[in-house]
């Protein structure tokens, strides 16, 4: 174990670079070394993430590298650490950085310095919020977080940036307040944010439901479920590529990690009784926002709506508590997370090369540049849940894990993936294939050395996963039978409890 | 008899008498040297202030009572008057370039500020009612005077003017409350009224109405808050921010004490009071600012809203909500002091201008301003990890607390109504196109927004102390 706060170092090390870029002067020179202390703070911040790795226990559920020292006084302390739930996602958002960055590279010739800056710090934010084990501090990361994907949305974004920026921030901020409340009953009947605590502790029913959707409210419009979705088309359309890629392949995390984090453990009766109506959330998202997609003529808008979709793949998952649905839900988040991600640098990619993102103004690109269509192809199937690609195995083990407790559930949300081809092969076809007839097409690039750089990572992550999931399952799966054996405890007990006073 | 020949204990008095000999002597010194002494006067009223000031934290430890206990010194009371004692040197120091600039340069201004804080610090310690009346008038005469400092501008004298006709009739109400208060109790001291408010009779209720609706006024709370948005656009930029900060302090010290000390028998009857008067302000500050295009109005409704999220910790009645009211107006100060600097720096060589329009493109025209500027607008709307998060965080938890879950849930949901404006001027000045920069920022106005900003941006690293004293202050009312 190592003796120093690793947690703290990798959470606050971007802040530290973000510090020195604001020092940097606004010359070309400060903006090309803006560039430069950026990648390298997030390579190291990657490096140091992978000591997380290797040192990290899996055959223990508790929480480790923990971190703890009094904050504001009282019970709210600040606290720190990680377990398999939460390790994923921080190798996650430090592995997607140093690509965002990558990705900004040139797409990004404004005001370098801030954005990069806003970077860092978001990074800073993204990482607390996956370490923080105190409810205020989470809630701190959580939502400290609107700040800068505000500014990077509002000043980078494009034509209806402003409109885009400020769906987000009050959509976000809306249901997170309620949280916030949430939190605040917790503490006083607890006395006490300190989650390892509060995952031993039995709320009362009442408090339970009252909680669990305040939870719902926060996590439901950052997943985003249907029916809170629409921030996100709106969000991604006009964000820039890295803005887009974190708030896919991150940003949208937080809210499925909140649910294993705090909705079921905490709240294991309210979850139980509610589960059906996740269950038809879920549903709804996965056919009717594959449906929308079809119907898309922007490239971002019709991944952003996939988004959604397979994240109802995952709100189902977990809130089935089967060994497979919820493994399979965290694994299809972080598949997601790379093929997401993926996606919109693909759709970055051209962007840059012809600034529009419609798709109609596409196709045939396959003859001017086949690296490209290799790339996009492979990420494509990925999102489709080819067999052999990290999208099949998420898929899978949710509607396994699903299956064994609702078949009819199952097989509606089976009908997503079926739709997902429909759209997904179609997009492709309307712009890789087809005869090359765009005028603006015929002098196209292939990606250079810098975009192979960015995609060869996820490729490889994208087959090896696909074939290999097991380093990704093993992190998780001590952490997760004791979550869902935690779970079956306290709703069984209740349940005895219920019988015994009817009696 | 031999009581009354004794001398009253003047050492809690210090600061005040300070201030109250020291102001004296300023006033001589400008009617004998005139406007050439505007300078050392100003210098010296500041430095007069910060004396008080690091009395009031010199003073003896623990709860120091004079005059028979209608003059009281505990942790509460030196709470508030070291932020009150901020606020009025902060508002000085603001005001310099403003006067000489705008050719307004009167030794008097800076007088009565002090002669005005001077009242605030009376106004804190007041545990009966005539010390309260006491304290609220010399607090306030001053404050009509120098809203309506600005002679020839017809604004500022009907900003004044109507200050003063408003601020005399809620004089009055409160008057009349304190006098059917001291009829039904037969005492004025707060004390005194809490023994016998339980056989009072509903005849109190009556007078505690009308005591609210004095407080309620000079806080700027709805539905007395009418005159604020006017006054606030009327007066002078430098004594608007000196309007924004220190009174409001000093208002909410007056009123969370007379209420938690004098009427804990009656706590069900005030509380629903307050929570009408805190959900209206929260909604009214929220949605009424969302259409005003000047920042001063804007930052009236604002302050509305901000009094609404403060009075909800006193609706809580509980140690837990007064740690959260001065928590909350600690924070307040800071964030109003900083977007007032930022305000008073809107000139151009063509003068001042006040439309948040003109703040366009100021993410490029001057970053450091911007950045300081929207780190103090998010902090009022309450996003985390920003000071201003905090201070919502603890007036909700005392709330919750109290199981006032209706206030708390209109209440952050106001807040996400007021992050709409605050966001709308975040947009003005990252978003649109640069318009003509401002001309530099005096160095007074630099410090001023440079220690706010970064009091609101740091403090999430180090909140312990302030927390702590915050803790501390609201157990000795109890």
């Amino acid at each position: 174990m190592a003796n120093w706060p690793i947690l703290s170092v990798v959470t606050f090390l971007p802040l530290v670079g973000a510090l020195f870029i604001a020092l940097l002067r606004d010359d070309s020179a400060g903006v090309r070394n803006a560039r430069w202390v950026a990648l390298w703070t997030t390579l190291v911040t990657f490096a140091i993430s992978l000591i997380l790795v290797w040192g990290f226990d899996p055959s223990s559920a508790d929480f480790q590298f923990v971190e703890k020292r009094p904050w504001l006084g009282g019970a709210i302390t600040y606290s720190m650490g990680i377990d398999g739930i939460s390790l994923p996602f921080v190798i996650l958002t430090t592995a997607l950085m140093p690509i965002c960055i990558l990705a900004s590279w040139e797409a990004i010739q404004r005001r370098v310095r801030a954005y990069m800056i806003a970077f860092l710090v978001l990074e800073t934010l993204m990482v607390g919020t996956f370490c923080a084990l105190d409810l205020v501090l989470f809630y701190l990361f959580f939502e400290g977080g609107l700040i800068p994907m505000f500014l990077i949305i509002g000043v980078w974004g494009g034509p209806r940036r402003v409109y885009a920026s400020f769906k987000f921030f009050l959509y976000t901020l809306t249901g997170s307040v309620l949280m916030l409340l949430a939190i605040l009953a917790m503490y006083w009947n607890a006395q006490t944010t300190d989650i390892p605590a509060l995952l031993h502790h039995a709320f009362p029913r009442e408090l339970q439901t009252w909680a669990w959707f305040a939870f719902l409210a926060s996590f439901a419009v950052k997943l985003p479920m249907w029916p809170v979705h629409t921030w996100l088309p709106d969000a991604h359309v006009e964000a820039p590529t890295a803005g887009s890629v974190v708030l896919a392949a991150i940003l949208l995390k937080m809210g499925g990690y909140g649910f294993l984090r705090f909705s079921l453990p905490m709240f294991p009766a309210a979850s139980q009784e509610l589960a059906p109506l996740i269950y038809a959330l879920s549903v709804v998202a996965i056919v009717y926002t594959s449906l929308v997609a079809l119907m898309q003529e922007d490239m971002k808008k019709l991944i952003a709506y996939s988004s959604v979709a397979h994240m109802g793949f995952v709100t189902m998952g977990i809130f089935a508590v089967t060994t497979q649905g919820v493994a399979g839900g965290i694994f299809q988040m972080i598949s997601h997370g790379i093929i997401s991600a993926a996606l919109f640098l693909c759709v970055g990619v051209v962007y840059d090369r012809l600034h529009t993102r419609e798709i109609a103004a596409y196709g045939g690109l396959v003859n001017r540049m086949p690296l490209y269509a290799f790339a996009f192809m492979v990420f494509v199937l990925a999102g489709v849940g080819l067999p052999g690609t990290v999208g099949f195995i998420g898929e899978f083990l949710t509607l396994l894990g699903t299956f064994r407790v609702n078949n009819w559930v199952a097989t509606l949300a089976a009908l997503g993936t079926i739709l997902s081809a429909a759209y997904a092969l179609w997009l492709y076809r309307r712009i890789i294939f087809g005869t090359l007839e765009k005028t603006a097409l015929l002098r196209v690039r292939d990606i250079g050395w810098r975009e192979t750089v960015v995609f060869a990572p996820l490729i490889v992550l994208t087959i090896v996963f696909g074939v290999y999931p097991k380093p990704v399952l093993d992190i998780s799966a001590v952490s997760v039978a004791q979550l869902i054996d935690n779970f079956h405890h306290a709703v069984g007990g209740a349940q005895a409890a219920a019988l015994e006073v009817r009696r | 008899m031999k009581a009354a020949l004794t001398l009253p204990a003047l050492v809690p008095l210090l600061p005040e008498m300070v201030l109250g000999v020291g102001a004296m002597v300023l006033l001589l010194v400008g009617v004998y040297r005139g406007e050439r002494a505007v300078r050392l006067i100003d210098g010296a009223s500041i430095a007069l202030l910060v004396v008080a000031g690091v009395i009031v934290l010199l003073l003896p430890e623990g709860k120091l009572v004079s005059f028979d206990g209608s003059f009281v010194v505990d942790g509460f009371a030196r709470f508030l008057k070291t932020l009150a004692i901020l606020g009025s040197a902060a508002a000085i120091a603001m005001s310099i370039d403003y006067a000489a600039r705008e050719r307004q340069q009167r030794f008097e201004y800076s007088v009565l500020i002090v002669l005005s804080t001077l009242g605030m610090l009376m106004l804190i310690s007041a545990a009966d009612l005539i010390a309260l009346y006491l304290g609220l008038e010399l607090m306030s005469l001053p404050l009509y005077v120098v809203a309506a400092s600005h002679r020839s501008v017809l604004r500022s004298t009907e900003a004044g003017l109507k200050y003063f006709v408003l601020g005399a009739l809620s004089s009055g109400m409160l008057l009349y409350g304190a006098s059917l208060t001291y009829g039904f109790t037969g005492t004025v001291t707060f004390s005194g009224i809490a023994r016998s408010a339980a056989q009072a009779g509903p005849g109190l209720i009556f007078g505690l109405v009308f005591l609210f609706v004095g407080f309620c006024f000079k806080v700027s709370a709805v539905p007395f808050h009418m005159w604020t948005p006017d006054v606030y656009e009327g007066a002078p930029t430098p004594v608007t921010a000196f309007f924004a900060a220190a009174p409001k302090v000093a208002g909410i010290a007056m009123f969370v004490r007379a209420t938690v000390v004098a009427f804990p028998a009656i706590t069900a009857q005030w509380q629903e009071i307050v929570v009408f008067v805190s959900i209206a302000s929260m909604l009214l500050g929220a949605f009424a600012a969302i259409g005003q295009r000047n920042f001063k109005r804007l930052m009236a409704y604002s302050s509305i809203g901000h009094m609404g999220f403060a009075l909800i910790g006193l609706a809580a009645g509980t140690p837990q909500g007064v740690q959260g009211v001065l928590l909350y107006m600690a924070i307040y100060l800071t964030m109003t002091l900083g977007v007032f600097a930022v305000i008073l720096a809107m000139r151009r060589s063509t003068g001042m201008v006040e439309s948040i329009d003109e703040l366009a493109g100021l993410a490029r025209t001057n970053p450091t301003m911007a950045f300081f500027l929207a780190t103090l607008l998010f902090s009022m709307a309450g996003v985390p990890p920003l000071a201003g998060f905090f201070a919502k965080i603890y007036v909700f938890l005392a709330a919750i607390q109290a199981g006032l879950y209706a206030l708390a849930v209109i209440g952050v949901l106001a807040s996400v109504v007021g992050a709409y404006y605050y966001l709308a001027i975040i947009k003005i000045m990252y978003f649109d196109e640069p318009a003509e920069g401002f001309v530099p920022m005096p160095g007074e106005l630099k410090v001023v927004l440079g220690v706010c900003g970064l009091f609101n941006i740091l403090f999430f690293f180090y909140p312990g102390p302030l927390v702590g004293v915050a803790s501390a202050a609201a157990r000795s009312l109890f």
